[in-house]
C-alpha cells in the first residue's frame, strides 16, 4: 500500500546518489554509495556511516517494480564516477542535484510526489506576505507586494515563486537543476501576468552574488538549507544580495531525534510521504545553529516558529514546537558594518584627531587663564 | 495525499467523460485568447450575484472576471406599476450578501416588502406553527426577481473595469485541461461561444440553472426527480388594505399554497398542486380562480373528527406544560381579484449534483441544487453558495493561489454540501409528509407540528438555519 503511489507514477525509478563531493566540516564522516547491477534490475545500495549513530543502514533501490522493504541493512560499495572531493567553491551538492533531476517533471501535480510542498504554501506564503507587508506603508489591494523584488533560491518547479508573483512582486527564481527551471518556465508561460513578473535562471546563488549585490527586498530559501553543502557560505551570500533592511525567509527541518524518527524513518521509508533519499539527517539545521550563523552575518532573527504536517489530512499547521519543521524570518541590519567599516573607523579617527586639535587650543587657553 | 494512508474512493477526481457538450481533447491551439481569472457561466440572480461579489472583492482588484448571459440585457428604466408575478423570499443572510456589494441599497430604493411573521398550518387539522422573531426584526423580505436583477446589473456596470458582461452569449463547448500537467498543453479551461469566439479561464463557475450545461459537460452526476406537481404563481389584490406583514402557507393534500405580502393591498401567490389542477387554475376565469384561492385558505373540508380530537388532546397537554398561551389560528386576508395575465405555471422537481467542484470548475445555485418552493429557500441557498465561494476565493487570491486549485474548492464544497443536503432532505420530507391525507401520517404530522410550535428553542434553531 505504501508503494502504491510510486507504482502508479511514471516508470522512472529513483536515483539516489549520495555524492561524496560534500565534506561536512562539522561532523567528520563520509558518505559512500555505489551501484550494483543485478540481473536486469538496477539496484543501488548505499552505506551511510553517520558520525553520531554507530549503526549501519542500507537502502535498497530498485526499478519501478520494486518491492518496498521496511528493514534496511547496510553494505558498503564504492560509487564509481563521483568526485571524492569538492574543488570548487560551491554550495550546490551534485548528489542532491541528481536526486531532484529524477522528479523534475512532477512538480505541478498537486496530488503527486510534491503534494506536501503544495500544501505548505498555505503557511509559507502568508508568512512571507504578512512579514513583508509590515514594511510597506500602504499597499495596493489586489497586488499587495507590488514593487518588491524577491529572490527565490532553490525554486524547484516554481511552487513558491508563482504565488509570490501573483501577489504583485517581481520574483527571480534560481535553481541549479536545469530540468526544474525548464518545468517552472513552461508552467508560468501560460499565464501572461506571471510571465512578466517572474524570471527563472539556472544557476547557484554564488554565481549571481556579484551582479545582484544588495538588490533584493527579500530572499526566500524554503526547504533549501538542508540540501546545501556549506551553510555559512550560503547564508553569507543570502545576506550579500539583500538590501539593508531586507528580509530573509527560511523554512527547513530541525536536527533532532524526533526529526530523524518522523522526518526520515516514517516519512521516507515507511509512509512514503517524501521520496526516499530526499533528506539526509546530518544536513538538517537546528534553529540555534541557524540563528548563530545569521547573527554573525549581520541578520537579526525576528521570528522562529514551528510547522507541523498532518499526513492524514494533508495540511500543515503552525506550532509552538520547532523540533520538526520550522520557519524563520531574519532582517538584515540597516547599518552597514563589514564592507565600509574600515572607512568609518578611519573617518572616526581623523575626526577624533581634528576634535582633539580643536579642543587643544581651548585647553591651552584655559590653562593659560 | 491522504489517499495513500487512508484509502478514500472519491479522493481522486475522475477525468470528465464525454457528453454532448464536452470535448476532452488536448487544446494545443491559439494561445492568443484572453485568459480570464474567473468566468461565470449564467447571468441569472445567482450568477450575477457571484460576478458582483468577486468584482467588489478587495483581493480581486487585479483579476479579470467574465460573466456570460444567454439572454438580452434587461434594462428597467422605470419601475412598472404592476408587480411582477415572480418573487423571491430573501432571507436576512442573503440580504447581508446583497448589501456587501451595494445591491441592497438599490432594492431599497425600488421596492420590497419585509415580513415579520410566518404562519404555517395544515388543511387536515388545527395544528399550526407560527414563526416570529422576539425582537420584531424582519424575518425576511419579499422582492420581485426583476428588481433584484436590476440592482445587480447596476452594480455590475459600476465595476465594468474588472467585470466584463457579455449578453446574448451562450457557451457551446467547454474544453477541459489535462488532469496531469503536460508540457505543451494549456492548463486552462477553454470556452467556445456560439459566435465562435473563444476564451480561456483559470476557474469556470457554473450558474446556469437546473439544466446546467457546465454540469453536463463536466460529467458530474446529478440526482434528480420530477415532482408530480407544478407551481402556479399570480399577483392578487386583497379585499381590504391591511398591514400585510405576515407570510401565510397552508399545506393542502394536493400541495402547499402560500400568500406572500407585496404591499398593503397586494400579495403574491405560489400554489403547488398537481399538473392537471395547475393547468385548470391557470385557464379558469378570474372569479372562479379567486374563489378557489379563498376556499383553499379558509375551508375546513379536510378536517376529520378523529384528528381534531387527537390534536386537541395534545394542545391541552401543551397548555398545561407551557405557561404562555399559544396563539390561536388566524386566517389570511381574503382575496378580491387577480391581476390579469399574471397567472403562470412551471413544473417542480428536486435535483442535487453529486459533486459541486471539479478541478477548475465549481457549481453554484440551481446548477448544484434544485428544491421545492415550499420552504422559500431556493435562491437563498444559491446566495449562500455565492457567499461561501466568494469567501474561499478571496482567501485564495490573497494567498496568491491558483484560483482553480482543488484545495480551496473542496473547502467550499464541504461547507455548502453539509448545509444544502440537510435543507434538501428536509424539504423533500415535508413535501412527501404533507402530500397525503392518510390518517396515521396526518396524526403524526399534526402532533409533530404542535410539538415543534410549543418548543421555542427548536423553532429558533429552524429559523436560524433557514436565514443563513
Amino acid at each position: 500500500m505504501w508503494g502504491g503511489r510510486k507504482l502508479g507514477s511514471s516508470g522512472g525509478w529513483f536515483l539516489r546518489v549520495l555524492g561524496p563531493g560534500g565534506w561536512n566540516t562539522k561532523a567528520a564522516r563520509r558518505l559512500i554509495s555505489s551501484a550494483v547491477y543485478v540481473k536486469n534490475q538496477l539496484s543501488w545500495t548505499l552505506q551511510i556511516k553517520p558520525g553520531i549513530f554507530n549503526e549501519y543502514r542500507t537502502i535498497w533501490f530498485k526499478s519501478y517494480r520494486m518491492i518496498f522493504s521496511c528493514l534496511n541493512r547496510i553494505k558498503s560499495f564504492r560509487y564509481p564516477w563521483a568526485r571524492l572531493y569538492s574543488t570548487s567553491q560551491t554550495t550546490v551538492d551534485s548528489g542532491e542535484v541528481k536526486t531532484f533531476l529524477a522528479l523534475a517533471h512532477k512538480w505541478w501535480d498537486e496530488q503527486g510526489v510534491y503534494a506536501p510542498l503544495h500544501s505548505m504554501n498555505d503557511l509559507r506564503v502568508p508568512f512571507i506576505r504578512d512579514n513583508l507587508l509590515k514594511t510597506i506603508p500602504n499597499h495596493q489591494p489586489g497586488k499587495p507586494l507590488l514593487g518588491m523584488k524577491i529572490l527565490d533560491v532553490g525554486c524547484g518547479g516554481g511552487l513558491l515563486t508563482e504565488p509570490l508573483g501573483r501577489l504583485g512582486a517581481s520574483v527571480i527564481g534560481i535553481d541549479p537543476v536545469d530540468e526544474n527551471v525548464k518545468t517552472a518556465q513552461c508552467h508560468k508561460s501560460f499565464d501572461p501576468v506571471l510571465d512578466k513578473r517572474i524570471e527563472y535562471r539556472v544557476c547557484s546563488l554564488e554565481e549571481i552574488v556579484e551582479e545582484t549585490a544588495e538588490t533584493f527586498d527579500a530572499v526566500v530559501a524554503s526547504e533549501v538549507v538542508e540540501h546545501v553543502i556549506d551553510l555559512e557560505t550560503f547564508l553569507q551570500c543570502c545576506c550579500q544580495v539583500l538590501k539593508p533592511g531586507g528580509s530573509l525567509f527560511i523554512t527547513t527541518i530541525n536536527k533532532t531525534q524526533l526529526s530523524y524518527a518522523l522526518g526520515i524513518v516514517f516519512s521516507e521509508q515507511i509512509a512514503g510521504i517524501v521520496p526516499k533519499g530526499t533528506h539526509t539527517w546530518e544536513k538538517f539545521v537546528s534553529p540555534e545553529t541557524l540563528e548563530s550563523i545569521l547573527e554573525s552575518n549581520g541578520l537579526s532573527v525576528q521570528t522562529v516558529v514551528g510547522m507541523l504536517y498532518n499526513p492524514f489530512s494533508g495540511y500543515w499547521h503552525w506550532s509552538e514546537n520547532t523540533s520538526l519543521n520550522y520557519a524563520a524570518h531574519a532582517v538584515k541590519s540597516r547599518v552597514q558594518e563589514h564592507p565600509t567599516s574600515a572607512e568609518f573607523v578611519l573617518k572616526g579617527e581623523t575626526e577624533e584627531l581634528q576634535a582633539n586639535t580643536c579642543t587643544n587650543p581651548a585647553v591651552h587657553e584655559e590653562l593659560k587663564k | 495525499m491522504a489517499a495513500r494512508l487512508v484509502s478514500r474512493c472519491g479522493a481522486v477526481r475522475a477525468a470528465p467523460h464525454s457528453g454532448p457538450l464536452v470535448s476532452c481533447r488536448r487544446w494545443s491551439g491559439a494561445s492568443t485568447d484572453t485568459v480570464y481569472d474567473v468566468v461565470v457561466s449564467g447571468g441569472g440572480l445567482v450568477g450575477a450575484a457571484m460576478a458582483c461579489a468577486l468584482g467588489y472583492d478587495i483581493h480581486f482588484h487585479d483579476k479579470k472576471i467574465l460573466l456570460l448571459e444567454a439572454g438580452p440585457k434587461k434594462v428597467l428604466e422605470k419601475l412598472s406599476e404592476t408587480y411582477s408575478n415572480r418573487v423571491s423570499s430573501i432571507s436576512p443572510g442573503s440580504a447581508t450578501l446583497l448589501s456587501s456589494f451595494g445591491a441592497w441599497d438599490h432594492i431599497c430604493n425600488m421596492r420590497y416588502r419585509a415580513f415579520r411573521r410566518m404562519q404555517v398550518w395544515d388543511a387536515c387539522s388545527e395544528a399550526l406553527i407560527m414563526f416570529d422573531k422576539d425582537n420584531l426584526d424582519d424575518m425576511g423580505y419579499i422582492v420581485e426577481n426583476d428588481v433584484i436583477m436590476h440592482a445587480l446589473t447596476k452594480q455590475l456596470e459600476a465595476v465594468s473595469d474588472r467585470v466584463t458582461v457579455l449578453y446574448r452569449s451562450k457557451a457551446i463547448r467547454y474544453t477541459w485541461p489535462c488532469p496531469f500537467p503536460m508540457a505543451d498543453s494549456s492548463p486552462w479551461v477553454h470556452i467556445t461561444l456560439g459566435d465562435g469566439s473563444t476564451f480561456q479561464t483559470k476557474l469556470l463557475i457554473g450558474a446556469d440553472g437546473h439544466n446546467s450545461g457546465v454540469r453536463q459537460a463536466a460529467g458530474i452526476q446529478n440526482v434528480s426527480w420530477n415532482y408530480d406537481q407544478s407551481a402556479v404563481v399570480a399577483t392578487l389584490h386583497l379585499s381590504e388594505a391591511t398591514e400585510n406583514n405576515v407570510a401565510w402557507q397552508r399545506f393542502l393534500p394536493s400541495g402547499p399554497i402560500a400568500l406572500l405580502p407585496l404591499s398593503d393591498t397586494l400579495s403574491s401567490l405560489v400554489w403547488s398542486t398537481s399538473h392537471e389542477h395547475a393547468a385548470e387554475l391557470v385557464s379558469m376565469d378570474e372569479e372562479k380562480f379567486v374563489d378557489a384561492v379563498n376556499s383553499a385558505f379558509w375551508s375546513d373540508a379536510d378536517h376529520t373528527d378523529f384528528i381534531d380530537t387527537a390534536g386537541a388532546m395534545l394542545q391541552y397537554a401543551v397548555s398545561l406544560l407551557k405557561p404562555t398561551k399559544v396563539s390561536a389560528r388566524q386566517l389570511p386576508p381574503s382575496v378580491a381579484r387577480v391581476d390579469a395575465k399574471s397567472r403562470v405555471l412551471f413544473p417542480l422537481g428536486l435535483g442535487h449534483a453529486a459533486e459541486y467542484v471539479r478541478p477548475r470548475v465549481a457549481l453554484i445555485g440551481d446548477a448544484a441544487h434544485r428544491v421545492h418552493p415550499l420552504a422559500g429557500q431556493g435562491v437563498n441557498m444559491g446566495f449562500g453558495d455565492v457567499s461561501s465561494l466568494a469567501h474561499h476565493l478571496s482567501t485564495a487570491a490573497f494567498n496568491g493561489k491558483d484560483l482553480g486549485s482543488m484545495s480551496h474548492l473542496t473547502g467550499y464544497e464541504t461547507e455548502r454540501q453539509r448545509h444544502n443536503t440537510v435543507l434538501l432532505a428536509a424539504t423533500d420530507l415535508l413535501k412527501r409528509l404533507y402530500s397525503t391525507s392518510a390518517s396515521p401520517l396526518v396524526l403524526l404530522r399534526t402532533w409533530g407540528l404542535q410539538a415543534t410550535n410549543a418548543v421555542s428553542p427548536l423553532k429558533e434553531q429552524i429559523m436560524a438555519f433557514a436565514s443563513k
